[in-house]
């Protein structure tokens, strides 16, 4: 252990990316609070914005989006002047106009609550003072106009739990099952291993879709799924170790000593395999995050309220010509956060085997 | 060896039996029929579906059926293409799917070992980083994204290539699908073939041909074969998924191969669709993999009494 | 060029630079069609798709057919008599009319082809549209032979058609898949695989040519049609675009003519880039949510009422889904033949910000609101991006009068299978494109005891009564009269929330012209000129 964490001290690049990752995760963790915008909030009049470091809504769109409100307010609008962050507003309709309308300046994501300055002596026009609202949204919102930023980082939360808990459940099930099917050999670890055989040559997104279908979809649907059909290479990994493992002295000497074959099993053979699994579930984390993204550009993929970087890539590369934003800055949180537990992944295998090398495939 | 390799396809009966009929029982059990649509059909109209395709029995009753039908190489009808078979549309899938997926795997074992060599003659030196970060960035980047961006820009603003189609397989069509697919596996490669080198050409024997001063490039044809060894290993899983087919690239790019009949059949409750890709992506898991298993005991001779 | 695009638009400009220079040289006097799906069959008794309809319009001709406007036109029949009662149909079909091998179209090929869809044994989906003729129910379900449908040929070129009922929507029926004709010889002789280019006899403007699932399905004109001369487009491709963004690609890129469906959430973009060749037209669809009224809280007309309220139809239509849709204040979209403007659901012209308060209102008196329990709704639906934005963004209005949404999704065969198998929800999503344009076809989806098409099993016995009344009539206007009550009883009853009726959504190339939307999407190749 101690080799492992000088190797990793030494190595900058892996400490940089163990450091990016904990901060990623912190952000995914904290920064939705602090964006300034609840993840699920629709901004109808802010649909489709770039990102930037101006404030929103930007002069150019007031005036269109002012005459959306009217049409709802069942007036037009006449004439508006800015000044100081202040929308004069006059508004004109055929008949009275209700005050109670003006409600909606401040319900709009535009304005803030309205003041009348002026009205016409038989109530048609009105001419309204209203301040313009200052919101911002550093990488855009989306389709619906939500953060993208908050999103983003919501959706980390999401891939990140996918990543890591769907490499657990594989790390889990591969390493009992391994384990158990090396030790015991013979017979068991025959028809074990033809069963790991069969999943294998089972196409996997045939399996992932048909598992998706046949409960009842959710985030921890998508978990299972994503971990029962990852587990192979590792029950396969850890049963070659615990094959090796068996010959040594030390388990011969368990053996010796009446040790039941669980607690051989717990004590000696499991422990000795955790290097090399360690190093394949690192590498399991980008994996996993990935397939996680396939499955949602087959529309699988984890769905609303819940969102992940998957999700929001697959939606974002549909609309990859009208509002780029919406592709780059998911890929962006996506890429980089693979990259990083690629190369952790990697200083991880050097230093705990240099016979391992990474390796991970997209579906 | 010959024992070997008929000791495998042995074996390989039983496990295709057993994805057969676990597929079999997991379409068929999943909610929704290939006839339940937007619209939904009148009960009688229902009804005589059922009964044509045989739904109506019991579904013990039907397996026995299918497998019947499938030992005598009779894949059935297609609930979703009612015009023609399934082994038709295998036939017809295949085909494009294996053009696509061969050239592919060719053009990722091209850029993988050379760049994976490359790299790993000169450890930090230029190539090495920027091998490692391509093939980060290839691993990293799902298809679905670097499909469109391909079509933009060499598609699109260059215009130098078509964006989608697949006219018959002219070559014109085939470069950016093959792209799209070759590019995360070459980063595959790339890191495997590196990772391997590095590590025989540390090995004893290598090192004292280095020091007896024999070319570089000599030391390097000798270290790689014995390096290629974990490659041919993992390609057994790689030809046999680039073969059948990529549901994205096939979607993105309109091509009329296999991939999409996975995915189109699983989701449209198409059974026997879906059944003869799955059996056909079986056997091609288990025959690629024995040819990758033969392939790594010609090349490593203490491997070949191993099971 | 136009001026230099917005930098953030530089995707966009990238690929409006391409289309100075077409990428691909299109191939002389080949139309290439983009079409939403593959076709699944083309055999017209077996269709039951869109994509289907487009590609058997051009490849068959029935009595009548649909031209470019979507106007009902002659087809095989050149002439046709209704007797008095509505009941009995006479055709007389054109003397030129030709099958693809040069045989004549005569009168029992049609015997023959009803027949033949009504026959149970070939499992035809759609075969209740010719519910209308003479004992085609019963035959359908087996009850009786098919040759005793009333369907006759008293002469070679005469064929006649006897209905059970008056039915004013018939004619149009027969421009439906369904009614096509199929060339008796060659069924005959291939069975199923008379849909394949080798065997494939057609006698509309095009016959069969190719056709490559997943790829296209290409056709050639007809030289025995009987308007050859008249068809402009020598050759069609059919081009499936399961890929929207992509498809839009490849027209951007020159590789596609057309396109007849776009992504809805794309609109603002595709028209900047492509201006007029955007091209939005009516449909028949509908697009609601239906209600389970047989449980609590949706048994409650007051609860139905306040959800449809604070619907913002108007956002949902033109920000949500790119004006691809229209705002629908009622169950049939307007438009419709034999029918009036149809009735408004109550506020439509109301403030929203009333309509808002009057919803508070309506919920408090069913039981829900502050300091009592909130009500909360499943929402059901298929999972695709338009669905799953449509439901988020009605959940966020609903949200707005305390109403909680919990989303459940699923993938569209369990959707669909759910719905059909009466099993209890909230609200489910719908949709419905109807096959003839008559408010018929919309208002019999909520009349009791058609369970299939009416998942929450509403029963309303004057609502009913109406439909009933409705199909006795042979009077237009009363008939008219009747269906407007009876839909007034859905618009205030709302057993389904109607949200939003389809448009048709089509990028024409300038290159094509002749192309015009229309309610029935109807764009037969034969009245399209492509320029080189």
């Amino acid at each position: 252990m101690r080799r492992v964490v000088q190797r990793l001290v030494r190595d900058r690049a892996s400490l940089a990316a163990l450091g990016f990752l904990v901060a990623m995760a912190l952000a995914c963790l904290v920064g939705p609070s602090l964006t300034g915008h609840a993840p699920g909030r629709i901004y109808p009049d802010l649909v489709g914005t770039a990102p930037g470091l101006a404030a929103h809504p930007r002069p150019e769109t007031v005036r269109p989006a002012l005459d959306r409100l009217a049409f709802r307010m069942r007036v037009t609008v006449a004439a508006v002047t800015f000044r100081d962050g202040t929308a004069r507003v006059t508004l004109d309709a055929p008949k009275l106009i209700d005050p109670r309308v003006l409600t909606y300046l401040p319900r709009s994501d535009l304005f803030g609550p309205a003041t009348i300055l002026e009205r016409s002596e038989d109530g048609r026009r009105l001419v309204v003072a209203a301040p313009v609202l200052r919101r911002f949204f550093l990488l855009g919102t989306d389709g619906l106009g939500r953060d993208l930023l908050t999103r983003s980082l919501v959706a980390g939360r999401v891939s990140l739990a996918i990543g890591l808990v769907a490499t657990a459940v594989a790390l889990v099930i591969g390493l009992v099952y391994g384990a158990v099917a090396g030790y015991a050999g013979g017979r068991l670890d025959a028809v074990m291993m033809r069963a790991v055989d069969v999943l294998y040559a089972l196409p996997f997104v045939f399996f992932v879709i048909m598992l998706l279908v046949f409960f009842p979809a959710g985030l921890g649907l998508i978990l299972v799924a994503i971990g029962t059909v990852e587990w192979l290479d590792m029950a396969r990994m850890v049963r070659a170790q615990t094959l090796s493992l068996r010959r040594r002295d030390f388990v011969r000497a368990a053996e010796a000593f009446g040790l039941s074959a669980p607690r051989i099993l717990a004590r000696h053979i499991v422990p000795n395999t955790l290097g090399p699994v360690a190093v394949a579930a690192t590498l399991l984390v980008p994996r996993v995050i990935l397939l996680e993204s396939f499955l949602s550009f087959l529309g699988l993929g984890v769905q609303e309220p819940e969102t992940s970087w998957g999700a929001l890539i697959a939606e974002g590369a549909r609309a990859l010509e009208s509002a780029p934003w919406m592709l780059a800055v998911p890929a962006a949180f996506l890429v980089a956060t693979l990259l990083a537990l690629n190369v952790l992944g990697d200083t991880l295998g050097k230093a705990l085997d240099p016979r391992r090398d990474g390796l991970t495939a997209p579906p | 060896m010959i024992g070997f390799v008929l000791r495998r396809l042995l074996q390989a009966v039983p496990t295709l039996f057993a994805v057969v009929t676990i597929s079999f029982f997991l379409v068929r059990l999943a909610p929704g029929g290939p006839f339940d649509l937007e619209r939904p059909l009148a009960p009688a109209a229902m009804a005589a579906l059922r009964r044509t395709y045989g739904l109506d029995q019991s579904l013990p009753v039907q397996y026995l059926r299918y497998l019947g039908a499938l030992l005598q190489g009779d894949f059935g009808p297609s609930f979703s293409f009612r015009d023609l078979g399934v082994a038709e549309l295998l036939a017809r899938g295949l085909p494009v799917s294996m053009t696509i997926g061969g050239l592919a795997l060719v053009l990722a074992l091209i850029l993988g070992i050379g760049l994976g060599t490359g790299a790993a003659l000169r450890p930090g030196g230029a190539l090495d980083r920027v091998v490692g970060f391509g093939a980060g960035l290839g691993l990293a980047v799902p298809t679905f994204v670097v499909a469109p961006l391909l079509q933009i820009v060499f598609g699109l603003a260059l215009g130098w290539l078509p964006i989608a189609g697949w006219e018959g397989g002219a070559a014109r069509h085939l470069v950016l699908p093959v792209l799209t697919l070759a590019l995360p596996q070459a980063g595959i490669l790339a890191r495997l073939t590196r990772a391997s080198l590095r590590e025989t050409l540390a090995l004893p024997h290598i090192r004292t041909q280095r020091a007896m001063g024999l070319p570089a490039h000599r030391i390097a044809r000798h270290a790689l074969r014995a390096a290629l060894l974990p490659v041919v290993a993992i390609l057994g899983s790689t030809a046999a998924a680039l073969l059948t087919g990529s549901v994205v690239v096939e979607t993105l790019f309109g091509l009329p191969g296999l991939g999409r009949y996975f995915v189109d059949g699983a989701l449209n409750r198409d059974y026997t669709l879906v059944m003869g890709t799955v059996v056909l992506v079986g056997v091609f898991v288990v025959v690629l993999n024995l040819a990758a298993d033969v392939a790594c005991a010609l090349l490593d001779p203490r491997l070949r009494t191993a099971p | 060029m136009t001026p230099a695009p917005h930098r953030r638009h530089c995707l966009a400009g990238l690929a409006a630079a391409a289309l100075v220079r077409p990428v691909e040289a299109a191939p002389a006097g080949l139309y290439r069609r983009g079409n939403d799906a593959d076709p699944g069959t083309l055999d017209p008794h077996r269709s039951s798709t869109v994509a289907e309809a487009h590609i058997l319009r051009d490849l068959y001709e029935g009595l009548l057919t649909y031209d470019n406007h979507g106007r009902i036109v002659p087809g095989c029949a050149e002439a046709w008599t209704v007797s008095d009662d509505g009941l009995t149909y006479g055709f007389t079909l054109r003397e030129a009319a030709r099958w693809s091998n040069g045989d004549p179209v005569l009168a029992a090929d049609f015997v023959f082809s009803l027949r033949r869809i009504l026959d149970p044994a070939l499992g035809a989906k759609y075969a209740e549209i010719l519910a209308p003729i003479r004992n085609a129910v019963s035959v359908n379900a087996g009850h009786a032979a098919p040759d005793t449908i009333g369907v006759a040929a008293p002469a070679p070129r005469t064929l006649e058609i006897t209905l059970e009922r008056p039915t004013p929507y018939f004619l149009e029926l027969l421009t439906h898949s369904t009614a096509l004709p199929v060339h008796p010889g060659t069924v005959r002789r291939f069975g199923d695989a008379f849909t394949r280019p080798e065997n494939g006899v057609s006698n509309g403007a095009y016959l069969l040519h190719e056709s490559v699932p997943n790829d296209r399905v290409t056709l050639a004109r007809n030289p025995h049609f009987h308007a050859a001369a008249d068809v402009a487009i020598p050759r069609v491709a059919f081009l499936p675009t399961p890929d929207l963004a992509s498809a839009v690609r490849r027209y951007a890129g020159g590789e596609i003519d057309s396109l007849a469906d776009l992504p809805g959430d794309q609109m603002a973009s595709l028209r900047a880039r492509f201006g007029a060749q955007v091209v939005l037209g009516p449909s028949l669809g509908l697009y609601a949510l239906a209600l389970d009224t047989r449980r609590a809280p949706f048994d409650d007309v007051r609860v139905r009422r306040a959800l449809s309220l604070v619907i913002d139809r108007e956002f949902l239509a033109q920000r949500l889904w790119g004006e691809t849709m229209d705002p629908a204040y009622s169950l049939c979209p307007p438009g419709l033949d034999h029918y009036r403007t149809p009735p408004d659901l109550a506020g439509r012209d109301a403030l929203p910000i009333d309509r808002e308060d009057e919803a508070r209102a309506l919920l408090d008196a069913a039981g829900f609101g502050p300091g009592r329990k909130p009500l909360a709704i499943e929402y059901r639906f298929n999972a695709s991006d338009n669905n799953r934005n449509t439901a988020v963004a009605i959940a966020e209005m609903w949200r707005g009068i305390g109403v909680e949404t919990r989303f459940t999704y699923t993938d569209a065969k369990t959707h669909f299978a759910y719905l059909r198998d009466g099993r209890p929800f909230g609200v489910a999503r719908i949709s419905w494109v109807a096959d003839y344009s008559d408010p018929q076809n919309f208002l019999f989806l909520l009349q009791g005891g058609n369970d299939t098409l009416n998942p929450g099993h509403y029963a309303n016995p004057d609502y009913d009564a109406l439909m009933r009344d409705a199909a006795a009539e042979t009077d237009l206007a009363r008939r008219a009269d009747l269906l407007f009550r009876a839909e007034t009883i859905v618009v205030t009853d709302l057993p389904w929330i109607p949200v939003m009726h389809t448009r048709s959504k089509a990028l024409i190339s300038p290159r094509l012209t002749g192309y015009h939307a229309n309610l029935r999407n109807a764009a037969p190749t034969r009245f399209l000129r492509l320029e080189a």
